[in-house]
């Protein structure tokens, strides 16, 4: 057994684990953070994607040794403390850009990460950034619509609420080298 | 899948890699981003028993410019490597290729010596590597030695590092004045590729001074194009020059059969795909 440290959605946990736990059975089964879900298991799907210090990554193609002393984000951990939806989610929901809805967690962890690098994407800038993400309703033009929704309202937010609509971790995330 | 149970060792320097390789044994394997290594840990294709993972290693994300290279250390990842300065500056080749491997959540992990070490023919960066003439800084139990391109990629997924020896860095001559595209060609967004392309052109008045094409993908090893290059040197830079030389670039391969391409076909993509590349890198 390994011990590790990590920081997720806020909150700071201290677990020895065995080295070949994958991040996202230790979120789930370990942290209860079963809003994170595995889809193909073959790294293919993006529905377990997670912020790992600010970037998306696929958690089923993580150990969580490698996360130890790290920042992770779920997608548990967008919304505000009031239970206010990041404006990602808001979209996704607004926009009903879902049909099933397994990929959405991790398609809105994706378009968080991508929004972080490029706040105003272009339809075809979303869908490329999303490549790593599968619907298999194939519900994609609602999750481009949703995408560039958010997009503009957090544009429009930006000065005076963007921190607080952002997850608190993200920016300092974001300065945060990835140790790997 | 869960993988099977293995030993992890987290070392904070390049010697205590190499000192936990050796006592590893046989059967331990470096884990760099993990980004092809842990699908094969969960489908259990590799079961090593002892993990040395280098994420703890100071320095080797590091990318600098000695003089006539540029350095990138081996755990620098795709999405450091696409975004820095130097490497689009002086080896735009790679930048572009890079953005073309996987898919950002991938690229955010997946590492530049990782995917050059795993030496899969279908990877992108291998044929660029061998493209540009790139020099490996490979460390063991004896120092550090370097390895060409020509020399580093040995067979399908093996290198020309032992067991008990590791990548640290990868040097890039800086093509200065040359022009360069890789051209690739895959069924979906995320898929490896078919068949891929590396082109660096030289041009001087009119005419093709130098050329350097390599393969991805059609072989068990990245292949360098040499009918393609000497059909180009010192040919004059037009349309007729690039189809006579594209049409060479299948010559000396051995492209494999499997579900999503024949070897006829790959053969065929090759030469489609190399006129591309040249057209591109040459300004044509």
């Amino acid at each position: 057994m390994t011990k590790i440290s990590m920081t997720v959605d806020g909150i700071q946990y201290e677990d020895d684990v065995d080295p070949r736990t994958l991040l996202v059975h230790h979120l789930r089964d370990r942290l209860g953070k079963v809003g994170t879900v595995v889809g193909c298991d073959t790294s293919n799907c993006g529905a377990c994607t997670v912020l790992l210090a600010g970037k998306g990554v696929k958690s089923c193609t993580v150990l969580a040794v490698q996360a130890d002393g790290m920042d992770v984000t779920t997608v548990e951990g967008l919304s505000g403390p009031d239970g206010t939806l990041h404006p990602v989610q808001q979209a996704f929901h607004n926009s009903h850009a879902l049909q099933c809805g397994f990929c959405t967690p991790g398609m809105i962890m994706a378009a968080v990460d991508l929004l972080s690098e490029n706040p105003s994407p272009t339809t075809d800038e979303v869908r490329e950034g999303l490549e790593g993400n599968l619907c298999r309703c194939t519900g994609y033009q609602n999750i481009v619509r949703a995408v560039q929704d958010a997009a503009a309202t957090m544009h429009a937010t930006a000065p005076p609420t963007a921190e607080a609509a952002e997850p608190a971790s993200t920016t300092e995330a974001n300065a945060q080298e990835v140790p790997r | 899948m869960i993988p099977a149970a293995f030993e992890y060792t987290r070392p904070s320097s390049v010697d205590g890699a190499v000192q936990a390789l050796a006592e590893g044994g046989e059967d331990a394997k470096i884990l760099a981003g993990g980004q092809s290594l842990i699908p094969m840990l969960r489908l259990r294709f590799a079961a090593p028993s002892v993990l040395v993972d280098l994420g703890g290693v100071g320095g080797m994300r590091d990318i600098h410019d000695d003089g006539e290279h540029i350095v990138v250390g081996a755990m620098a990842t795709h999405h450091d490597v696409m975004s820095n300065q130097l490497i689009r500056e002086h080896a735009p080749l790679i930048a572009q290729a890079t953005a073309t491997v996987a898919d950002r959540q991938v690229r955010h992990l997946g590492t530049f010596g990782g995917s050059l070490a795993h030496a899969d023919p279908a990877g992108d960066l291998p044929g660029v590597a061998s493209a540009l003439d790139a020099t490996f800084e490979v460390a063991g139990p004896s120092g550090r030695r370097m390895v060409s391109a020509s020399e580093f990629f040995v067979d399908y997924l093996t290198t020309a590092m032992e067991p008990d020896e590791l990548l640290v860095a990868v040097h890039i001559p800086k093509l200065t004045g040359w022009g360069t595209h890789y051209e690739k060609f895959n069924r979906v967004a995320q898929a490896w590729a078919l068949v891929g392309v590396a082109a660096a052109v030289r041009r001087s008045n009119g005419t093709i001074t130098e050329a350097r094409v390599a393969l991805t993908n059609m072989g068990t090893t990245p292949v360098r194009a040499h009918g393609v290059e000497e059909a180009l040197a010192d040919a004059p830079a037009d349309e007729g020059t690039l189809r006579d030389a594209a049409a060479r670039a299948a010559e000396g391969t051995s492209p494999t059969s499997d579900l999503s391409a024949s070897a006829d076909y790959r053969a065929h993509l090759a030469t489609v795909l190399t006129r591309r590349a040249l057209h591109a890198a040459g300004g044509l």
